[in-house]
């Protein structure tokens, strides 16, 4: 659409005056004459996102009211939704329940420790799965898939029992260890992004030479960068949020992680709704920051390149 | 990792490199998952209260499950109702706004945040606040309800109304499946998007013919994810209703935490799991082969 109002800028001709109206709109605007249709259903599109983003942000705006309500209106029926008036003082009392500056410093530490093993063992095992011929490779997918369709619950105890013999309770080790043995979830997830990659890379990497390692490490990785982009995104909010493994395995208060903090609003004191979710709107900021910055690897076209004369 | 071993044939040794690069995840089964899983599959078979000694009581627990346990029955049907409602709506919501932030437009970083916001709320500040909107009297809800003219619905009280419910609170949980469709659809070569602009194809046309088709891979992903995911539906459940009114919200897993840490009936528990395994592996293999040949690889 902008090509044909360049066109008519390049043009030395007379114009009529509706064209002369036309060059002086903006460059939306003109596409919005031209092409009617199409401008519609963008503006439809838009008012669609738009309203979604409202409906979708209330419960977080929620949780933000909450964290600014002065204690009386926390319990008020029917609820009150705007705080009045609005008490900041929540976040720097919450703060001051609970060492959380040296919670968050620890599951950093986890998190980080965490996406890098996940990442690179599940994209290993996802590769066998998706690019190599092996016999029994069926059989051990199907065996990898069931392990997700037990309930937790009924591991726990075992589990535990394992590490405890290996004396790693009170360690970050059972946090971190089993992260480093790919994860089934993203063994599938990946294994479904690779395969939706045209084997031709592949196939002409063999050719000239490259050992399987090559093809994982410098074709497949890094065309999979949106893929890559949503374990990061995903491994962070799991053991960012996890609560049930610290709970279990870690009892110094040196080495907790910022879920187990939060509870020191639930149980001590018995329940400061208020100064729970001034701690949980701070909680989820790195969440929201590392998405937002994730993000744009969501960027079409990216496995287009290199695709030159097929 | 090259491999030069003269005596192996090409496909030999794609088989030795298949399993090399497998050998993290064989290891880690070994080593955390194997043992875990057969022994709750073994002490399915015995009495135990999870720390006292397994007293072996052959298939006891198991004929317990299918004669003497009604409310296995319920929560099976509590929770088939609510895979069969989730699983179908909250994929066709996630593709819908994964196509709407996949377009070019200003501030799009924004908005996704915005999108991926409800996923990063923890559990229980959203049933906290699901509690408040479900409500009776005050919630909003019940208030849109109103001003549309219709009367006002018990949600959490009611026994036909609590499983639609937990449907709808589902929804709002999209994030996690959109994030995997918008990075799925960067993998959809824009030539093709051009050619079929080129061959006058519209809109609707493009999606049918190219993006969804094309999606299949992560569509699939999602579809048995989300069932499994589903099949073990219980936090909310487990803080909001608690398997109430009359176990009309009794989802398995809320069945398996009741006797396995309610009941200290652990060994029970542990059969109503491997049931539910088995049930899930059922159901994926189903799809496999229904759904499976259906999805577009480049093989």
């Amino acid at each position: 659409m902008t090509d044909i109002v360049s066109e008519t800028r390049t043009r030395p001709r007379v114009i009529s005056r509706s064209e002369a109206v036309m060059r002086r709109l903006p460059a939306p605007l003109a596409r919005a004459v031209l092409d009617p249709g199409q401008t519609f259903l963008r503006i439809v599109g838009f008012m669609i996102l738009l309203t979604g983003a409202v409906i979708v942000s209330i419960p977080f705006f929620w949780m933000l009211g909450m964290s600014l309500k002065p204690d009386r209106q926390v319990y008020a029926w029917p609820p009150v939704w705007i705080p009045n008036p609005i008490q900041w003082k929540n976040y720097p009392t919450a703060l001051s329940y609970a060492p959380f500056d040296r919670y968050a410093l620890n599951t950093a530490i986890i998190s980080f420790a965490n996406i890098v093993g996940v990442a690179l063992s599940s994209s290993m095992v996802a590769f066998s799965f998706a690019r190599l011929r092996f016999p029994g490779r069926g059989l051990i997918f199907g065996i990898v898939l069931t392990t997700m369709m037990l309930p937790s619950l009924v591991t726990l105890i075992p589990l535990f029992v394992i590490f405890a013999r290996l004396k790693w309770i009170n360690t970050w080790l059972p946090l971190i260890v089993p992260h480093y043995f790919g994860s089934p979830f993203f063994i599938f997830l990946l294994r479904q992004f690779f395969l939706s990659l045209p084997p031709d890379y592949h196939d002409q990497a063999k050719i000239d030479g490259a050992s399987s390692w090559g093809v994982y490490w410098r074709i497949y990785l890094p065309l999979s960068m949106p893929a890559l982009a949503t374990v990061v995104i995903f491994q962070f909010m799991f053991s960012w949020s996890d609560f049930v493994g610290p709970f279990l395995f870690i009892h110094d208060d040196n080495l907790k992680t910022l879920s187990l903090g939060l509870q020191v609003f639930l149980q001590q004191y018995t329940a400061d709704w208020q100064l729970l979710m001034a701690a949980s709107t701070m909680m989820i900021m790195p969440m929201l920051l590392l998405f937002f910055f994730a993000q744009k690897y969501f960027i079409q076209g990216i496995t287009t390149t290199g695709l030159a004369g097929r | 990792m090259t491999l030069r071993l003269p005596t192996l044939k090409t496909h030999q040794r794609e088989a030795f490199d298949g399993y090399l690069f497998l050998l993290p995840w064989i290891i880690g089964f070994f080593a955390f998952y194997a043992g875990p899983m057969l022994y709750s599959l073994y002490i399915s078979f015995t009495y135990t209260t999870g720390v006292s000694v397994p007293r072996w009581i052959g298939i006891d627990n198991y004929r317990r499950m299918f004669f003497e346990d009604p409310v296995f029955w319920k929560s099976l049907g509590n929770t088939f109702f609510f895979v069969g409602f989730s699983v179908p709506l909250t994929m066709i919501f996630a593709i819908f706004v994964a196509m709407l932030l996949n377009q070019k437009i200003r501030g799009m970083a924004f908005f996704r945040t915005i999108y991926y916001l409800p996923s990063v709320v923890p559990a229980i500040a959203a049933s906290v606040l699901w509690l408040q909107i479900f409500n009776t009297r005050y919630g909003l809800l019940n208030i849109a309800l109103e001003g549309i003219g219709l009367p006002r619905i018990a949600w959490l009280g009611d026994v036909n109304a609590v499983k639609p419910a937990y449907v709808i609170m589902s929804l709002w949980n999209f994030g996690a499946a959109m994030v995997i469709y918008l990075a799925g659809l960067q993998g959809i070569p824009q030539e093709l998007y051009e050619a079929a602009e080129i061959d006058g194809a519209g809109g609707l046309s493009r999606i049918r013919h190219i993006t969804l088709p094309l999606l299949t891979p992560v569509i699939f992903f999602n579809l048995i994810v989300g069932m499994i995911g589903a099949l073990q539906y219980f936090l909310p459940a487990f803080i909001m209703t608690n398997g109430g009114p009359r176990n009309a919200s009794r989802f398995f897993v809320l069945h398996v935490f009741f006797y396995a840490f309610g009941t200290l009936d652990f060994s029970y528990g542990a059969t109503l799991s491997w049931m539910l395994l088995i049930l899930t592996a059922f159901l994926t293999y189903i799809l496999f082969r229904v759904v499976g040949p259906r999805v577009h690889y480049y093989l």
